[in-house]
């Protein structure tokens, strides 16, 4: 019997595949198998560590700000409270933005976290930049406008506004569309 | 007492040969102060290791009051530093050691490139180095933002926008190393898991293989 099966087995034709070897079989089963063990494991925990990675982002609702009379030509920092969910930490923290009327008049409101590496900057805090926004952290400064006039690779973002019954209620933050 | 102890167990275990091939060896002349002082800058390696043991058991008891959660982190770094009996000196080894490592191991790193002692068949041991290098920095920025005071936030915040500016991918990696949209809760969780957990991990791995390296090539010969 062992004579036939060898036979049968070492009749190939010439070009047919070969078979696989006992050793090769159980390499693989048993390379196959450590594999998918190990990414039993492997996958829930690196599927556990980018989560944040993968959740949608949240859109912001409106929020109420201040009154439209007390906007001026020149930039003022206002307050505002938003709803933040941080993990299992709710807060209510608080926002600054810099309101101010462009030439012809309209509100816009800038954020003033630094576009260079997100320190946060301040209007008219240093007597070297008269009339722009400048930030302690590395020196970039902004017009009024938001334009970077220097470190920053980019202008300040700015905040969707709205006017409704004489408030300013801010929006979602974006790239600046006031200058280029 | 001593001895014999050491004796009832290289008995039974015959542990004289492992520590020898560990430990006993000739400190060539070149490498050794005592010949030439200025063989002093072979002594910055093992510096750097010395100092990375001090960070290590200094950290490791740091975490028996530290919490990483946003509320009370710096409550427990200032009640640690200020009412717990030699706070200031555990925690003032673990703040200084982590600025003198990278002194330590930038030294390191010229006397070996000054020395040339990069070159074959050692270049696989200067590139371990590297690596060594990076968590290094890496264990430093995670561990900076830990106290959770403005300094470590604003440094952190800093620190994460450069990571975001890597083309393509920038976004994702912050979203990754923040853990969320912002620098928060999930931001500090996350560093401290990798600063106590992930990197010395990593860290003690990279030295197993530099020491091998080390063992089995010898120290580089004299210019
Ligand atoms: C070579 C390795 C390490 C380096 C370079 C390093 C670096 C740092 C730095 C720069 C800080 C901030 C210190 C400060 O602001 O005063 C820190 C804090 C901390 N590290 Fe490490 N670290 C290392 C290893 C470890 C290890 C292995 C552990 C624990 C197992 C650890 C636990 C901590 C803890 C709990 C804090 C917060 C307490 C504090 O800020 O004083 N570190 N580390
Ligand atoms: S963060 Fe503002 S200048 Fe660098």
């Amino acid at each position: 019997m062992s004579e036939n099966t060898s036979h049968s087995h070492s009749e190939r034709k010439p070009g047919a595949k070969r078979e696989m070897s006992r050793r090769q079989f159980l390499a693989y089963t048993l390379g196959g198998t450590t594999g998918f063990l190990a990414a039993g494991v492997i996958v829930p925990m690196v599927r556990f560590a980018v989560d944040p990675v993968l959740q949608p982002k949240s859109a912001s609702d409106w929020v109420k700000v201040v009154e439209e009379s007390k906007i001026t030509a020149e930039p003022k920092s206002f307050k505002f409270q938003v709803h933040q969910v941080d993990g299992w930490y709710e807060s209510d923290p608080e926002l600054e933005a810099w309101i101010a009327k462009d030439s012809s008049g309209k509100i816009f409101a800038l954020n003033p976290t630094c576009k260079h590496l997100g320190c946060t900057v301040n209007w008219n805090n240093n007597p070297s930049y008269k009339d722009q926004y400048f930030c302690p952290c590395h020196g970039a400064h902004y017009t009024k406008e938001g334009k970077n006039l220097a470190v920053a690779p980019a202008p300040l973002d700015e905040y969707d506004v709205k006017i409704e019954n004489g408030f300013v209620y801010l929006g979602e933050l974006h790239a600046n569309s006031i200058v280029k | 007492m001593m001895k014999g102890v050491y004796n009832w167990i290289d008995e039974r275990l015959d542990i004289t040969p492992m520590w020898r091939d560990v430990a006993d060896h000739e400190v060539p002349e070149h490498v050794n102060p005592a010949h030439h002082f200025s063989a002093f800058v072979y002594c910055f390696g093992g510096l750097t290791f010395f100092i990375t043991l001090i960070q290590i058991l200094s950290g490791m008891f740091l975490t028996m009051y530290y919490v990483p959660d946003i509320i009370n982190a710096y409550k427990s770094v200032d009640y640690l530093q200020h009412k717990v009996a030699f706070g200031v000196i555990v925690r003032g080894m673990h703040h200084w050691g982590a600025s003198l490592v990278i002194v330590m191991m930038f030294l390191h790193t010229l006397r070996v490139f000054f020395t040339g002692s990069y070159k074959a068949p050692r270049e696989m041991n200067w590139v371990v180095g590297m690596l060594i290098f990076f968590v290094m920095l890496g264990l430093g920025f995670t561990g900076y933002l830990l106290p959770w005071d403005n300094k470590a936030y604003f440094a952190t915040q800093v620190g994460i926008k450069i990571a975001a500016s890597v083309p393509y991918l920038g976004g994702y990696i912050q979203t990754f190393l923040q853990g969320g949209d912002i620098v928060g809760a999930q931001t500090l969780t996350r560093f401290f898991a990798l600063h106590v957990f992930f990197l010395p991990a990593v860290l003690l791995a990279l030295l197993g293989g530099h020491f091998y390296m080390i063992r089995k090539q010898g120290i580089a010969g004299p210019l």
